[in-house]
């Protein structure tokens, strides 16, 4: 478990968490949300023990990140967004690494970079942007740790490497792993992740499972907009209203509504949802 | 399987299960798909699957069986045809009734289609 207490952190001059407090449960693949420059990156570089907490405490199964312990560190994975472009190819790039990690399974990458439809003869800087973030995902994915966190890991990729991304996810999450995805594209991972976590500017404003949300909050597509609604948009056909669930009716969560919902009525849906 | 409209995502692979079983792709007595199966299939989170199985063991169109993993209840069909006639009588039926006042279409009308 990942335990995130009274954290603070700053860069510089500029305050990115004051006081934050967070949990992430074994088992689940978390959605991180939060609009630009609001810290996702930098929530996960102090999960992962790139960044230390100024004030307040991380801990990853009582283990302290920012310690670098080899305990920890065999079993943490981030991939960054940028995409790196070393003059190696990917299979030679896990083979340098992958003796660190006690899990990792060659024949899985093999697997994986088939599956992913990744030239094994090509250097990373000679595959195209979306070809290295699939053959880092395959990198990733076979170094099997308990702890995954990846940052924007759709960006570049092509449609149907979208809808393979999404099975082998499902695919790597047990019943012991923690895979964390920030992201803003959110229709990538629909489905995909749950909980959700809304990060803002120094604060938290959730960490909820689809079934809490479902609980708290409806859903309603209907033919007009909702004066009561926390938020409305229109969408072909009709309009999507936010609502407080006041019924105990079952609906289907929108997640861009939803994170809309929350980013204007920060205060009310935080307590709400308490 | 196409994700869309106004029910949760379980309810939707609760009936996309229950429509696979009326199918016959699986019959009573047969092994359905693990919850990780599904899952992979769909590119869904698995918790997302277990709640769809849970709740098609609380109306025992499945049931577990240790080693073999979940399994088709022997009057499944029988009991997702009465679940989805009780559903069409209780929320399709008043909504079609609504719209044949709306458009003022007479019963008679309808019952010269079915010929």
């Amino acid at each position: 478990m990942i335990k995130i207490n009274n954290l603070d952190f700053a860069y510089r001059n500029t305050q990115v968490f004051k006081n934050i407090s967070l949990e992430f449960e074994k088992g689940n693949i978390y959605g991180l949300l939060g609009e630009n420059g609001v810290g996702k990156t930098t929530l996960l570089k102090l999960i992962c023990g790139l960044q230390k907490p100024q004030h307040g405490s991380v801990t990853v199964d009582g283990l302290i990140p920012s310690m670098r312990q080899p305990d920890f560190l065999q079993n943490v994975y981030f991939l960054p967004e940028e995409v790196i472009t070393e003059d190696t190819t990917p299979e030679k790039f896990i083979q340098k690494i992958g003796d660190f990690y006690p899990h990792y399974d060659f024949a899985l990458f093999n697997e994986l970079m088939k599956e992913l439809e990744v030239d094994l003869s090509k250097k990373f800087n000679e595959l195209s942007h979306g070809q290295k973030k699939k053959a880092l995902l395959a990198c990733a994915l076979s170094l099997k740790t308990d702890y995954l966190f990846l940052d924007e890991p759709t960006n570049g990729l092509d449609i149907p490497s979208k809808a393979l991304f999404r099975k082998v996810i499902s695919k790597y999450c047990t019943d012991e792993s923690t895979i964390i995805i920030s992201t803003h594209q959110v229709k990538d991972v629909e489905n995909l992740i749950d909980p959700i976590v809304i990060l803002d500017r120094d604060d938290v404003l959730m960490n909820a499972s689809f079934a809490e949300i479902i609980d708290k909050i409806y859903f309603e597509y209907g033919p007009e907009r909702l004066q009561d609604a926390y938020y409305t948009e229109m969408l072909p056909g009709g309009y999507i209203n936010v609502m407080p669930n006041t019924e105990h009716e079952e609906s289907n969560v929108n997640i861009e509504a939803l994170f809309n919902a929350v980013m204007k009525n920060k205060e009310t849906i935080k307590n709400l949802m308490k | 399987m196409d994700f869309n409209g106004h029910k949760p995502i379980y309810l939707q692979i609760y009936d996309h299960v229950c429509e696979r079983i009326l199918s016959g792709e699986f019959h009573s007595g047969d092994r359905v798909m693990s919850v990780r199966e599904l899952g992979i299939e769909l590119g869904v989170n698995p918790n997302t699957v277990m709640r769809a199985f849970e709740r098609l063991q609380m109306k025992e169109i499945i049931a577990t069986k240790r080693g073999i993993g979940f399994y088709v209840c022997d009057d499944a069909k029988e009991k997702i045809l009465s679940e989805q006639k009780k559903d069409f009588l209780e929320n399709e039926v008043p909504e079609f009734l609504k719209k044949m006042e709306l458009y003022g279409i007479k019963m008679e009308e309808i019952v010269s289609l079915q010929k």
